[in-house]
């Protein structure tokens, strides 16, 4: 594993670029050391090249070393790198996550679809494997690209960084990244993202907010989608946005579905005043 | 099960810093709200240190309970989960303590700088 970016060697990910169908196990990547040196490595499924220890500086007390690392330090330091590359080439990237089945890409092809006139929309699709969900996307006609994690659980920020070196998405445009679905794990990885969007589908309980705290506290925004099966299925609506407020009194929530297209206009609007709001102006 | 590669984290930053040396215990700093369980830690990290430096370590894990600040009242009150209710009728809590997730000290057998 590499201690500087926190990337794992047996967890690394598969990125797929669907322009090119190229595949990527491999990646190279730099880090800025405290002293302002750039060392640049290779990470490979069986080699990796250690840093210099002679870089890292430990406070030592006799024996004890006084350490206070910050664990998933090593993630938000890149994860903080992807975000000055989004700032610098003015990208709203929005890191969307629910369980698996609540309806993403459903709801990411039919947000693309309606919004691509206006909006440019590329797309970092993450699962553990298949690029199933990367085709549907890119059927779009928007750029994609495919990360499968293997055994990982989540996306994480170096992840984010390979796809998008293959991805390169253009300036001026939103980046929407499908995280691995999973209400647990997601909530912990920064990926450099503006905001953090939590997709809940009516078939799947009115508690989950409630069960699943850190997902919905990490959340800018719920979307509530499937709302045109309420008819047949047991979910009080009223009762999952108590809980969701509970958890998190400032998370927006919206109600939509992506199959009638109902609601789906309020979500829009917030998408497109945030890349208002975040973008600067051309 | 994201506490394996956690658990993969500690090893090799403490592995990293030891430079060499055999750690004989790392103190691992985990607050209740941070959504890392420490049993799945101490379950991982036996496995995960075999053949490093930190084989046969002790593991010692610093629960951190949680703890908030009311917005409304300012009233500090304990948590078990990462929300609450103040007696207030508030539920918009700052959180004070219980996100932690720290390697706070390891000890090594030498002293190598």
């Amino acid at each position: 594993m590499c201690v500087s970016c926190g990337c794992s060697d047996d967890a690394e990910g598969t990125v797929t670029n669907l322009e090119t169908g190229e595949m990527e196990h491999n990646h190279h990547h730099s880090h800025t050391l405290p002293d302002g040196t750039v060392i640049t490595h290779t990470h490979t499924q069986y080699h990796h090249r250690e840093h210099d220890p002679s870089q890292l500086h430990a406070k030592i007390h006799g024996t004890t070393i006084s350490l206070e690392q910050e664990i998933l330090g090593k993630n938000n330091l890149l994860a903080a790198q992807n975000r000055g590359w989004f700032k610098g080439r003015n990208i709203l990237a929005l890191n969307l996550m629910s369980s698996p089945g609540a309806g993403k890409t459903t709801l990411l092809t039919r947000t693309i679809n309606d919004l691509k006139q206006q909006l440019p929309i590329s797309v970092i699709e993450g699962d553990q494997e298949t690029i199933n969900d990367a085709k549907r996307i890119k059927e779009t006609g928007c750029k994609v690209v495919q990360i499968n994690t293997g055994t990982g659980c989540h996306l994480d920020a170096s992840m984010i960084e390979r796809g998008l070196q293959q991805l390169n998405p253009p300036m001026n445009s939103v980046l929407m990244i499908e995280n691995v679905g999973n209400l647990v794990c997601p909530a912990l990885f920064d990926l450099g993202e503006q905001a953090k969007v939590v997709i809940l589908s009516v078939t799947e309980g009115e508690d989950k907010p409630i069960k699943y705290p850190h997902m919905f506290r990490a959340s800018e925004v719920m979307i509530l989608t499937k709302i045109d099966l309420l008819p047949y299925v047991q979910f009080d609506v009223q009762r999952c946005i108590e809980y969701a407020q509970q958890v998190n009194p400032n998370i927006q929530i919206f109600q939509v579905s992506a199959t009638t297209g109902a609601g789906l206009d309020i979500w829009y609007k917030w998408l497109t005043e945030k890349v208002t709001n975040s973008l600067q102006p051309v | 099960m994201h506490e394996l590669g956690i658990t993969q984290n500690i090893v090799a930053i403490v592995n990293e810093y030891a430079q060499g040396s055999k750690v004989q215990r790392v103190l691992v700093e985990i607050g209740k709200l941070s959504a890392i369980m420490p049993d799945a830690i101490r379950f991982c990290f036996d496995i995960c240190s075999q053949g490093t430096a930190l084989e046969g370590a002790v593991l010692e894990i610093l629960e951190i309970p949680g703890l908030a600040k009311c917005r409304q009242c300012g009233t500090e009150i304990a948590l078990e989960k990462p929300f609450g209710l103040c007696g207030c009728g508030s539920v918009h809590l700052d959180l004070i303590t219980g996100e932690e997730l720290k390697i706070k000290e390891i000890e090594v057998e030498e002293v190598c700088v």
